[in-house]
């Protein structure tokens, strides 16, 4: 596919990379300062330059001033995305013939309780509007603590309250950034970085886990689904629509008016063979989840998808949106929608989306797509052969039955499985894709890796949809990469050993999952206790810096396939990889090979495990423990 | 020639900085933000190639015996003397290339005015002045150093002994 783009001579992200090359060292390093207009400072890092800045801040103080703002822009990402899914509930409650409806009313009811809302007597809309109410109030709290801190283990919120960082509002723990890292306000590296976690916390356990929570209400709660991935699933007899971003608020509605009769008939007239539908980016898990609609590819391949000249409309919200793709769509026939007033791009037609007129927008999207389809060049059209079966739908509510059964839903076994060395542990394989790895290389190996040592895998995000690519996702899966122990648990429950739960928003199902474990007994106190690890080995949006951090500051060991901008600043760098962990039981590690960081991954998990007194894999592995971890017992 | 300017891979950090000031040194704007607003289109004779993690200067190297002298058909390429920098008349140069085919390291371009080649000039303006190149004066980190050739092969010579007196008394 790559081939074919650059025959056609089409500049990809490749390219730009290429070109870019080399790229600055001050930046890669964290050693440049633009905060104010004294400056921009660098450091000289061999010594001989400068070694502060011009306010007289240094290294450290410079880099942790830059590594907490990426924080706050993740955070703030992730978070306005909940704030919309809250609006949208709102709506659903005031205005009884509103496009979107609670889909998962038990969830509502779950969240409302857990909310200590009053649902005596209240019709449903009457507690999505109290729910929305809350949750909104979450965005603009000063103080107390943001609600939902409370599912993580009391260990973890006892560390937190310990070390000042309990979040109190979401939208309060950013602009604090932004005040503290102002010329000449919070010059204390550590004081910086801390504020950093808080905010990331408040994002993990406020503005990602309601965006999580109220989609679920809205949209359903996933259950497991069955679909394909990769760029094969466009098909040359359908009119191909592609949306491309992340909130579910935008995709959903187009989902439906791609299944309104009145529109497949509209392109049956125009002599498809119906409208087919594909995702890119996290709004294709989202999509995915919850309705089976297939994946077209993860982030690096969203220019590709145009390149196929079948594309007949992509439509973006916001995020991980290539300011490229007007200009690319240009070359080809596809129209190029954005909808969000937050998000416009060059060479873009713009359809502003409206949620309290969603279905009208998206079937008038929709219908231009399907006019579209006869503009189709027939001589720039190439369709790679690719796709791969999944299963998708995984959630922390469907574990349990996926798990214990319906009859006898619980975390049990997958305690029982940890402690008894069946598995060795779980991981979570997340994150974006760089131009600076091969295209899911790093996703691909790392997971190889952990599977073949009997590590469990759950995977969010463009990630997930790698994994997908690769054929992770269905539980044959198991047979062909897995240890002998996940094959055991997933012949004995038909999951597949890479478990996909959704999209970068929902790596706060990560977070309630580990809890629910420590909460179901046997693996420690916390979730620095479990013998479990995290990575994102192809990071590379800020996004993932927030999620870094609020995992680490979760408990989570955490290995990104890139360090963060702050390898020219040790005290910086040290904190996060080593002194971090007294204070919350997580750190970080930077490996950019996916073999050696899984192993990583792998060590620390064999750690836990000795600490936790549980003996060592069950079956052998091809990567040994290297540290004592009881007797191995052989099966 | 008594002076050269000299590259260090290892100090090098790949900012470009030497990029945007050999740049600015040779379009006759004033400031970097001015030529920027003006749309000019200063080009740069000195190129930060990727190297190792980050990257290294090349630019030309003022060869004594220079192939670019010897091929270009319309002599625009000379060397008024022997300390002199080699330098390009563009008025002269007709753009053959044929300096670029045989130059080793790639120090000769082709203008984005077309017409003519571009290279390095030693910044010959300012070092006669008693400035430093510009490309030497814009480095954070001391990668790029206009020396004194004689004084750097003496200090080269010095730390090669020292080297030498090292390796003499850890011998077993």
């Amino acid at each position: 596919m790559l081939k074919h783009a650059q025959s056609e001579g089409l500049e990809t992200v490749w390219d730009r990379h290429e070109k870019m090359q080399p790229q600055c060292g001050f930046g890669q390093l964290g050693l440049c300062c633009r905060n104010c207009a004294m400056g921009p400072c660098r450091i000289d890092p061999f010594g001989d330059g400068p070694s502060e800045g011009i306010c007289g801040a240094t290294a450290d103080i410079i880099a942790a001033r830059h590594l907490v703002r990426m924080i706050a822009a993740g955070a703030s990402a992730h978070s306005d995305h909940g704030r919309d899914t809250v609006h949208t509930l709102k709506m659903v409650a005031e205005d009884e013939n509103c496009d979107y409806q609670i889909r998962d009313e038990a969830k509502l009811r779950r969240l409302a309780e857990e909310l200590d809302i009053e649902t005596e007597g209240k019709s449903v809309r009457e507690i999505a509007g109290a729910v929305a109410e809350v949750c909104a109030g979450e965005f603009g709290r000063q103080d107390g603590k943001i609600t939902f801190t409370a599912r993580a283990p009391e260990e973890q919120q006892r560390r937190w309250r310990e070390h000042g960082v309990v979040p109190r509002g979401i939208d309060r723990e950013v602009v604090e950034i932004m005040h503290r890292t102002n010329i000449g306000v919070d010059n204390d590296p550590v004081n910086l970085i801390l504020q950093g976690v808080r905010s990331a916390l408040a994002d993990g356990w406020g503005g990602s886990m309601i965006a999580t929570d109220l989609s679920d209400v809205l949209f359903r709660t996933p259950n497991w689904i069955v679909s394909y991935a990769n760029l094969g699933i466009l098909d040359p007899e359908k009119v191909n629509i592609i949306v491309h971003g992340h909130e579910p608020t935008l995709s959903e509605m187009i989902v439906a008016a791609t299944q309104d009769p009145e529109m497949i008939e509209l392109a049956e007239s125009k002599g498809a063979k119906g409208i087919n539908l594909g995702g890119m980016c996290c709004t294709a898990n989202e999509i995915l989840m919850r309705h089976g609609v297939p994946l077209a590819g993860n982030f690096l391949q969203q220019e590709l998808a145009i390149g196929t000249g079948l594309v007949d409309a992509m439509i973006v919200d916001v995020q991980c949106i290539f300011p490229s793709l007007g200009k690319i769509a240009q070359r080809y026939h596809t129209k190029f929608i954005s909808t969000s007033p937050k998000a416009k791009f060059p060479y873009a037609e713009h359809i502003e989306f409206d949620e309290s007129r969603a279905l009208d927008i998206a079937k008038e999207i929709v219908r231009g797509a399907i006019e579209n389809m006869p503009n189709r060049k027939k001589t720039s059209v190439n369709l790679p052969e690719m796709t791969k079966p999944l299963v998708a739908g995984f959630t922390a509510e469907n574990i349990y039955i996926a798990l214990g059964g319906r009859y006898r839903p619980s975390y049990r076994p997958l305690n029982d499985a940890i402690m008894a060395g069946r598995l060795r542990g779980v991981a979570a394989v997340v994150g974006c894709n760089t131009p600076k790895v091969k295209l899911d290389y790093g996703h691909i190996e790392m997971t190889k890796e952990l599977l073949a040592n009997d590590v469990l895998v759950a995977t969010t995000g463009c990630s997930a949809i790698a994994g997908a690519k690769a054929g992770f996702l269905c539980p044959e899966a198991a047979m062909e990469y897995a240890g002998k122990g996940i094959q055991e648990v997933c012949r004995a429950v038909g999951i597949p050993p890479v478990l996909h739960l959704g999209s970068c928003v929902d790596n706060s199902r990560i977070l309630v999952v580990l809890s629910n474990m420590v909460a179901e007994g046997g693996l420690g106190d916390s979730i620095g206790d479990l013998p479990a690890a995290g990575a994102a080995p192809e990071w590379m949006s800020e996004k993932a810096v927030a999620i870094g951090f609020y995992v680490v500051a979760s408990g989570g060991f955490t290995v990104l396939g890139e360090s963060f901008p702050i390898e020219g600043a040790k005290g910086v760098y040290d904190f996060v990889t080593e002194g971090i962990e007294e204070y919350f039981g997580g750190k970080f590690a930077f490996e950019g090979d996916p073999i050696k960081a899984a192993r990583l991954m792998i060590d620390h998990i064999d750690v836990k495990r000795a600490d936790l007194k549980l003996p060592g894999p069950m079956y052998e592995v091809p990567y040994a423990p290297k540290t004592q971890t009881g007797t191995t017992a052989v099966a | 020639m008594s002076k050269m300017i000299v590259s260090d891979p290892d100090r090098c950090l790949a900012c470009k900085s030497c990029e945007l000031a050999c740049a600015m040194a040779h379009c006759g704007a004033g400031a970097l933000a001015e030529a920027a607003k003006l749309g000019a289109h200063p080009q740069t004779r000195v190129h930060v190639e990727p190297c190792g993690r980050f990257g290294a200067a090349v630019q030309c190297y003022h060869c004594e015996d220079a192939p670019c002298t010897t091929v270009c058909p319309t002599e625009a390429i000379t060397r008024q003397a022997p300390d002199d920098p080699v330098l390009l008349d563009q008025e002269t140069c007709i753009g053959c290339k044929y300096c670029m085919l045989v130059c080793p390291f790639g120090a000769i371009s082709i203008s984005s005015k077309g017409k003519a080649m571009i290279k390095c000039d030693m910044c010959i303006e300012r070092t006669s002045e008693g400035a430093e190149p510009a490309c030497v004066a814009a480095c954070p980190t001391g990668a790029l150093k206009f020396e004194e050739i004689n004084e750097w092969l003496a200090q080269r010579r010095r730390r090669s002994a020292e080297a030498l007196r090292a390796a003499a008394t850890t011998e077993p």
